[in-house]
């Protein structure tokens, strides 16, 4: 075996390789001696490299050596946990298709306002996942949520760790200030909720609070319509029985739950499409302008036909509920 | 202005001791008079120095006599504690934060020579719920008002110290709401907390907390003594740590406990005299509480030299907590399977 006693004399000329060095000259390393595991050489197999990886992640979970934010955001979590296990669910059961997201900034706060729809807000959860896997700078979307999210045990702990917080002014216009895309369901429960019939009209937009944080912080607003997320769980009835022992705001029938139980849970695969929107700027208001009710008003009133308009032409534009 | 005659509350503990102990070491200050109902330690006595100690229980009017006589100039309150005294400390901890207060108040009232007053209070007068928005500012009020034990007796507190603000405007009154104390030397409830083999937490919920190491808590108390700052700040270490991440970090097992069951968990734990939690501190294990600390390090000019994770790890590391799950430990088993991995023939 020649090969392997090749020492490179010169070394501003290279010496060409001839033969793919792969399996005999790994085996001519000493394997206890020279292998220090926990830098794996870059000659080392992919999968040990992963290996390698899984295992660094797993140690500092286990020794808390990890940053979270003050909303409680793990960052380092999200990307290696959440989203891996949220991608298939987006990729091949829904197969979303986004349309607009060079709208999105790229380094700068913005505010993204969407219907609301679905029974479960899965829609939410499949926008997180658009901002974050196709955007070209991978933005976590920070999601204000209802109270009941953070009142509920392990869905309040999931839901801060992945970067969401309390639908209250404070908090979003902390999160804008610092640069965050943030996003709101204005509808709330009046709009995930709604029975089937209802489909794609939009309920009431709160009170306005979103558009007066987006003024008071000068950031755009981006209207996000989602056109698929209707169909997943059919809402053709409720238990309102239910819903008051538990304190929810619905307990839900769909045609498969809760007949057939757990399997009840698997939302229906229709397909996806979500159109992120022109900005509308808010910059160009004078300060004092959250306060002035009517411009609050005009300005929610825009974003909401904004959205009606956009999920009438998508609709219009989708020939089957299943294969778009 | 610099303080003439200083008196401290609460000198035989942590933070009131030591506040006396780096006042006396100031040759500036002319006297500095330490307040309390029972002597400090030895240890504690001997590092205050030149500062003197008078028995004295501010529930009682005599406190009057000992500010007028030295002509105090600056009272620090430092007494308001969570941490009761005994078993069957908690009403005596009450009567002594709420009926201190309000004499102390009353003296400096009559006094016509102090011209400033640093209370300790602490953030646990904003609540921990599940609607509380991520940071409080000194602005926001709490969404459920605390309905028993520290929390309550710290807002009252201040509800008396707004009173005296208002009755003497020339007093420069600084409130100063301090998150939870950690660090090597000084002893809590959570230094307590964290100190058990298994630590118990609530099951489904993970709080944010926000800490202070005891060394920059005297700091900034020392600061608030010797300038006029007046106002209120928030006081709090930068950063945050969620509550299983400080476990992990502690090398402690977590024990998530079903919201249910947290009360008597609770009881067996005091019963034990292991951790003397209060209802209100309970509140904080489940939901967290973070507070924002700009006015702190704009108006009051202090920037915490630990950060929260710093001054938690200089509490684990001082105090040499033996844990559970060793962090060398697991480096030496993640090597070891890597080293197995590389002598597995796969490529």
């Amino acid at each position: 075996m020649p090969d392997a006693r090749v020492i490179p004399l010169h070394a501003d000329r290279p010496v060409p390789r001839t033969t793919t060095p792969s399996r005999p000259r790994m085996e001519q390393v000493p394997p206890p001696a020279d292998t220090t595991g926990a830098t794996p050489a870059e000659t080392s197999p992919l999968w040990e490299r992963r290996l390698a990886d899984t295992l660094a992640f797993l140690r500092r979970r286990i020794t808390g050596d990890y940053q979270v934010d003050e909303f409680g955001f793990d960052r380092e979590l999200t990307d290696n946990v959440m989203m891996p296990l949220l991608r298939p669910l987006y990729e091949k059961w829904f197969r979303v298709e986004t349309i607009g997201l060079h709208n999105v900034p790229s380094d700068s706060g913005a505010l993204l306002v969407a219907n609301h729809s679905g029974t479960l807000p899965m829609d939410s959860v499949m926008t997180a996942v658009a901002v974050h896997e196709h955007h070209p700078a991978n933005r976590h979307l920070r999601m204000l949520g209802a109270d009941l999210v953070f009142r509920t045990p392990m869905l309040s702990s999931i839901a801060r760790k992945t970067g969401q917080t309390l639908a209250c002014n404070p908090d979003a216009e902390r999160l804008l200030r610092g640069g965050e895309l943030v996003g709101v369901w204005p509808e709330g429960f009046k709009g995930v909720g709604k029975p089937y019939k209802d489909r794609y009209k939009l309920q009431r937009f709160g009170r306005g609070g979103f558009v007066s944080a987006a003024l008071r912080t000068r950031t755009p607003i981006i209207p996000v319509s989602i056109v698929g997320a209707e169909e997943i769980y059919p809402k053709i009835g409720e238990i309102k029985l239910i819903a008051r022992l538990f304190g929810l705001p619905y307990f839900p029938v769909t045609p498969t739950f809760p007949l057939l139980g757990p399997l009840g849970a698997v939302p229906l695969p229709s397909k996806w499409y979500i159109e992120f929107g022109e900005p509308i700027r808010t910059d160009q208001y004078e300060p004092g302008a959250a306060e002035d009710p009517m411009l609050v008003f005009n300005l929610t009133d825009q974003v909401r036909e904004t959205i009606q308009q956009t999920l009438y032409r998508l609709l219009t534009q989708r020939r089957n509920v299943w294969l778009g | 202005m610099a303080p003439n005659v200083v008196l401290v509350t609460g000198v035989s503990r942590f933070l009131g001791g030591h506040l006396a102990a780096r006042l006396a070491a100031d040759p500036s200050i002319e006297r500095v008079l330490g307040v309390d109902t029972v002597p400090p330690p030895r240890d504690l006595l001997r590092r205050m120095g030149r500062a003197e100690f008078v028995r004295a229980d501010i529930r009682n009017p005599l406190i009057t006599k000992v500010i007028g006589s030295a002509r105090v100039d600056t009272v620090v309150h430092a007494s308001v504690t969570a941490n009761p005294a005994g078993p069957t400390g908690r009403t005596a901890m009450k009567e002594m934060n709420v009926i201190g207060t309000m004499q102390l108040l009353a003296a400096c009232q009559r006094s016509a020579v102090v011209r400033r007053l640093v209370i300790k209070s602490t953030s646990a007068v904003y609540g921990a719920s599940s609607r509380d928005p991520a940071m409080f500012t000194e602005d926001m009020a709490p969404k459920e008002l605390p309905s028993s034990g520290y929390a309550k007796d710290a807002v009252e507190v201040e509800g008396y110290v707004r009173g005296f603000a208002r009755r003497r405007p020339d007093v420069a009154v600084t409130t100063l709401r301090f998150t939870n104390f950690i660090g090597p030397r000084i002893d809590t409830v959570l230094t307590r907390y964290f100190a058990l083999p298994i630590v118990p937490t609530v099951l489904g919920y993970d709080a944010r907390m926000q800490l202070l190491h005891s060394e920059d808590a005297l700091a900034v108390m020392e600061r608030a003594t010797q300038h006029d700052l007046p106002g209120v700040f928030n006081v709090g270490g930068d950063g945050v740590l969620m509550l299983s991440q400080a476990i992990r970090r502690a090398g402690r097992v977590a024990l998530p406990v079903p919201s249910m069951a947290v009360p008597t968990v609770g009881r067996l734990v005091r019963s034990a005299r292991l951790v003397d939690f209060s209802p209100d501190q309970m509140r904080f294990l489940n939901f967290g509480r973070v507070v924002d600390t700009t006015l702190l390090q704009r108006d009051f000019g202090f920037t915490p030299r630990w950060t929260t994770t710093q001054a938690f790890d200089d509490y684990v590391s001082g105090r040499a907590l033996r844990p559970t799950i060793d962090a060398d430990t697991l480096a030496a088993a993640e090597r070891s399977i890597l080293d197995f991995a590389a002598r597995i023939p796969i490529r």
